[in-house]
């Protein structure tokens, strides 16, 4: 029995169900495989006795629980068979090194996408059908050159690193670039034929996942992730498979030094013509690339689209500002015809108001007058002089709307008493406001 | 196949043993006190090559028919138990290319060697059955030698990808020598049971990877460990990366460093001096798993030239390297085709000869995570002896089954009984950590047979009181914490790997160097569908629960629960 360290939850506020126990889901049938236990042990004794329970199992029982369990051994070979040749079968041996290892052992479908098993399967099922003991046993002639380049493929392949060395100059794996006429079909070709060719490239990536070059539905981003990731390849393909071989004996250490410097130097040189060969394919895809003219293009549209918004705005803003400029022109001048037309009626009106009051004056001076003076007979000269002076301080006291009442209330009088009872009356009220002292007019309060 | 031969011995007068048949060695074991003990024939080997020879119409077996595939090869039959029950088209002759070929007789794979005394005699030509009965019948006859009785009975070991025609022709022949065969059980599984059924081993659910590595073939296999009973789950099978394979890379070794001393002699080329070059180089190899170094020496290997030489551990390691990967490829390719982790894996089993190999047993030891339990002899100093391991195993199940009537076993060992539904989804009970996240608690691990009950005891709320018992399933997945990106590490690795071959000494320091770097990986369980819940109600302070789960044959799901020390329980059935 386990001990847990982790406790339990409590029990959540208002949980309830019928003897505390909750059925939620059996989805446990599902969640089985059958699969067959090893009829070893201990356990499985009591096992069998549980499961037997003194009964026996038909042969029916049998053929249906075995059909029914999962099967661990497959034996299935055939995702490696291929047609052997002539031409393969008739290699050399001392050949080896140029040889394509992988057609020897049947895998030329998938190469550097053999998996390990595969190639295992590949080289036994080759070693059964070409080991020259069997095939001098049955009379064949004992030509073992074939078998020993089995053996050598198997050898190199089966080294992860002798495969690698290999796996970078099998030409056979290469994909060439589309030609101008195959990209002629149109279509999705230029990107079924560009994949391709990127695919295969990918096997020497040290990055994994490598992105897909995908087709002309893949984004702005997927399009310059890919041409990143590739214009930043990072390549473990070696040139040392094309070594020329170095000298084995001790003695001639020079010529050993030599051969080695040699390689040293080709293996650098290949390398950086392999890497300008992938820059070349790189610049020569990306400017057949319609995708990357389209993004210029949607790119260069959404640049015009901005400048032509802007320069919209900016038109449309000065047609306001033009707008506005008129309009307050139009609305100062306006101001300024109305102020001049207000200045000119106040000028009228004030000219009028004068007109109006010179006119009332007259009535009120030519009422004394018609009054004669508030004398009897031949007003004096000095009597007419001190009316008028009191007539003219009146006048002046008073402003132009009580002028023209009084004008009004004079107008048409000519009876001397009604005039001095009128003109009485605007004196008294006149001192009784305080505005003309009593001392201050001499002919009307004598 | 003809049944008046089969023996049919009464259950309680079996003596029955284990016995292990390889390409390579053979081995005898019988259990006494419940103990296997591993027979030593009369020439004290426990590992006995599977090799018959004759010489002047004497028979010889075992490491004696060993050493005459030097002066007596083509009368001297070895690595023939993988062509039993095949026919010849699909044989592989490799591995007897130094000894009597395999040719086509009456439409089976036979050898022809002269079996007879007389001088002028024809030779004989036997079917491999014929061969397979005779050293069977020498094999048992040491083991009735060793016990003073008459072996009757045995349980013999085979590959999980042996086929029905090979399992029929092996009973036959051994029935031929006049052996009841009881049971023929998987070689890695019985590996298995040669640990579980040590007095100290607790029952304990595993998974579980035997490396079995052999002469001619390796082979990996992942096997389910459930309460005792065994699944295996997947299994790969390698005829590259073996025993052989290292002994043919010492065979060069040396025979280049001959042809420095002897320009232009080169030992290989003739079947004699290559011979003695291959014994050689296997007891140097065999030395080398013991000490930091190992002499090789050949009295006369080439025109009558005495050739001496010594190896050190490490170079044997740096031209072995690609055998030695080789195997750590195969272990992770069949892992891998379980749809398993490394971090799945409980336990590593080295089994067969090549196990011995302390580089093999630590390169494994770095494939996996610490917690992983590597059983090599390098690695584990309780560890059994790896080429004991299939034949302890086999010992055991014969001691186990013998007192069963033979229509018995053969009902209780066929499909009807060992095909079984096995939950592919662990279930198990939710817990809350210190940081309140809901944990899963597997009770029942994934691949489990049912029927099956566990039971596991967890910890109530720190104040007790009513406990939640909820039911789910779960999966794991493997989070990857990636390492600070570091430029250009990549490629710098492979340009290293690259020079390992020519500068050897120094390149494991390197190696480990790396390794801080690697991104770190977890196994987390993730909670699945829930399946039930129940309540355990005042549960006291500092209280524990207990939380029973059986899986039926039905597929019914029964969960009780309660807590621990006290009668009440909740029970409660989910319906298949
Ligand atoms: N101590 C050791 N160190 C290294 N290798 C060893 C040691 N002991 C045995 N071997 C090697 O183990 C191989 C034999 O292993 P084993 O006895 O398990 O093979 P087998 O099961 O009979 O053969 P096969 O797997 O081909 O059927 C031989 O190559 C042998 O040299
Ligand atoms: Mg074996």
């Amino acid at each position: 029995m386990t001990t847990i360290t982790f406790p339990l939850p409590s029990l959540p506020q208002g949980w309830a169900a019928e003897k505390d126990f909750k059925p939620v889901d059996k989805a446990i049938k599902e969640a089985t495989l059958e699969r067959t236990i090893e009829p070893i042990g201990p356990h499985f004794l009591a096992h069998a006795r549980r499961t037997r329970h003194k009964r026996t199992f038909s042969e029916d029982d049998r053929i249906q629980a075995q059909e029914r369990a999962k099967k661990v051994e497959v034996d299935d070979d055939s995702d490696i068979s291929e047609p052997e040749d002539p031409m393969t079968l008739a290699l050399q041996a001392k050949d080896w090194k140029t040889q394509d290892h992988y057609k020897v052992l049947g895998l030329s479908k998938y190469r550097w996408r053999a998996t390990e098993d595969q190639i295992k399967r590949a080289h036994r099922k080759k070693v059964l059908r070409h080991h020259p003991d069997k095939r001098t046993s049955s009379g064949k002639t004992d030509d073992d050159n074939f078998f020993k380049c089995i053996q050598k493929a198997a050898d190199v392949l089966l080294d992860p690193i002798k495969r690698r060395q290999f796996d970078s100059v099998d030409e056979e794996a290469d994909v060439e670039p589309p030609t101008k006429k195959q990209l002629a079909k149109g279509g999705n070709t230029f990107y079924k034929l560009w994949g391709n060719v990127f695919k295969s490239e990918a096997r020497f990536s040290n990055k994994k996942p490598v992105p897909h070059f995908g087709d002309d539905k893949s984004t702005k981003e997927e399009v310059e992730e890919f041409y990143n990731f590739w214009y930043n390849f990072d390549s473990w393909r070696t040139f040392e498979y094309l070594d020329e071989d170095v000298p084995d004996d001790t003695e001639n250490r020079d010529q050993k030094r030599h051969t080695e410097r040699k390689n040293a130097n080709a293996r650098k040189k290949k390398k950086i013509e392999d890497n300008a060969r992938l820059r070349k394919l790189l610049d020569d895809c990306l400017a057949a690339d319609e995708r990357i003219k389209r993004f210029q293009k949607e790119a260069s549209a959404a640049k015009n689209k901005k400048r032509l918004e802007r320069e919209a705005a900016e038109k449309k803003a000065a047609e306001e500002a033009k707008a506005q400029k008129e309009a307050e022109e139009k609305a100062a001048k306006e101001a300024e015809e109305k102020a001049k037309a207000d200045r000119e009626a106040g000028k009228k009106a004030k000219e009028a108001a004068k007109n109006a009051a010179k006119k009332n004056k007259r009535v009120l001076r030519g009422s004394v007058k018609d009054a004669n003076y508030f004398v009897a007979g031949d007003a004096s000269a000095a009597v007419i002089d001190a009316v008028t002076k009191d007539v003219d301080l009146v006048a002046s006291k008073i402003d132009t709307d009580e002028l023209a009442a009084l004008a009004g209330k004079l107008n048409g009088l000519k009876l001397a008493d009604e005039i001095k009872s009128v003109w009485k009356g605007e004196v008294e009220k006149l001192v009784s406001a305080g505005r003309v002292k009593e001392s201050e007019l001499k002919a009307f309060n004598a | 196949m003809s049944e008046m031969n089969t023996p049919k011995p009464d259950p309680d007068n079996r003596i029955a043993i284990g016995v292990t048949f390889g390409n390579a060695n053979s081995s005898i074991a019988y259990v006494v006190d419940d103990k296997a003990e591993v027979i030593a024939n009369e020439d004290g080997d426990r590992q006995i090559p599977t090799i018959l020879s004759y010489v002047e119409g004497e028979e010889y077996y075992g490491q004696q028919a060993k050493n005459f595939l030097v002066r007596n090869p083509k009368n001297t039959v070895a690595y023939f138990r993988d062509f039993l029950g095949k026919d010849f088209k699909s044989i592989d002759p490799t591995h007897n290319h130094a000894s009597a070929h395999p040719i086509e007789a009456n439409g089976t794979v036979s050898f022809q060697v002269k079996d007879k005394a007389e001088e002028d005699a024809e030779p004989s030509t036997l079917s491999v059955a014929e061969i397979s009965t005779r050293y069977i019948r020498r094999l048992v006859g040491s083991a009735s030698d060793y016990i003073g009785k008459k072996v009757t009975s045995a349980v013999i070991t085979i590959p999980t990808n042996f086929t029905d025609a090979q399992k029929s022709a092996l009973t036959s022949a051994c029935n031929d020598a006049g052996v009841e065969v009881l049971q023929l059980i998987s070689e890695p599984v019985a590996a298995v049971l040669a640990y579980d059924a040590r007095p100290e081993a607790v029952l304990a659910d595993k998974m579980i990877v035997v490396a079995d590595l052999g002469g001619t073939r390796s082979d990996v296999t992942v096997v389910a460990s459930r309460g005792g009973l065994y699944t295996v789950l997947a299994a790969a099978h390698d005829y590259e990366f073996t025993g052989e394979a290292l002994d043919k890379i010492l065979v060069d070794h040396f025979a280049k460093e001959f042809m420095k001393k002897n320009p232009g002699i080169d030992p290989r080329e003739n079947d004699r001096s290559l011979a003695k070059l291959k014994l050689e180089a296997e007891s140097c190899k065999k030395a080398l798993s013991i000490g930091a170094n190992a002499s090789f020496s050949v009295e006369s290997l080439a025109q009558g030239i005495d050739f001496t030489s010594t190896l050190n551990r490490l170079r044997y390691e740096t031209i072995s390297r690609t055998v030695f990967e080789g195997f750590t490829r195969l272990v992770e390719s069949v892992i891998k085709k379980a749809e398993l982790d490394v971090l799945d894996i409980d336990e590593v089993i080295l089994s067969g000869g090549a196990s011995h190999t302390p580089r093999v047993a630590s390169n494994l030891k770095n494939l996996f995570p610490e917690s992983t339990n590597i059983l090599a002899p390098s690695t584990t100093a309780t560890a059994i002896n790896p080429s004991e391991l299939q034949v302890r195993g086999a010992a055991l199940q014969a001691n186990l089954i013998q007192g069963y009537e033979a229509e018995d076993i053969n009902q209780s060992t066929h499909a009807a009984v060992t095909t079984v539904p096995h939950v592919t989804n662990a279930i198990g009970v939710v817990s809350v950590s210190p940081s309140g996240e809901e944990v899963f608690v597997p009770i029942i691990p994934t691949e489990t047979a049912v029927p099956a009950r566990r039971t596991v005891t967890v910890p109530a709320p720190k104040d007790g009181g009513d406990v939640l018992v909820k039911i789910v399933e779960g999966n794991t997945h493997i989070k990857v914490t990636k390492p600070e990106p570091k430029t250009q590490e990549s490629s710098s690795k492979a340009a290293k790997v690259e020079d390992a071959e020519d500068s050897n000494e120094d390149s494991d320091a390197s190696d480990e160097e790396e390794e801080e770097e690697e991104e770190k990986r977890e196994k987390v369980w993730k909670i699945g569908t829930t399946l039930a819940e129940a309540a355990v109600r005042g549960v006291k302070k500092g209280g524990k629960v207990e939380v029973s789960i059986t899986v039926n044959t039905d597929l019914s799901v029964v969960v009780t629960a309660k807590e621990a020390g006290t009668k009440n329980f909740v029970r409660g059935t989910l319906s298949g």
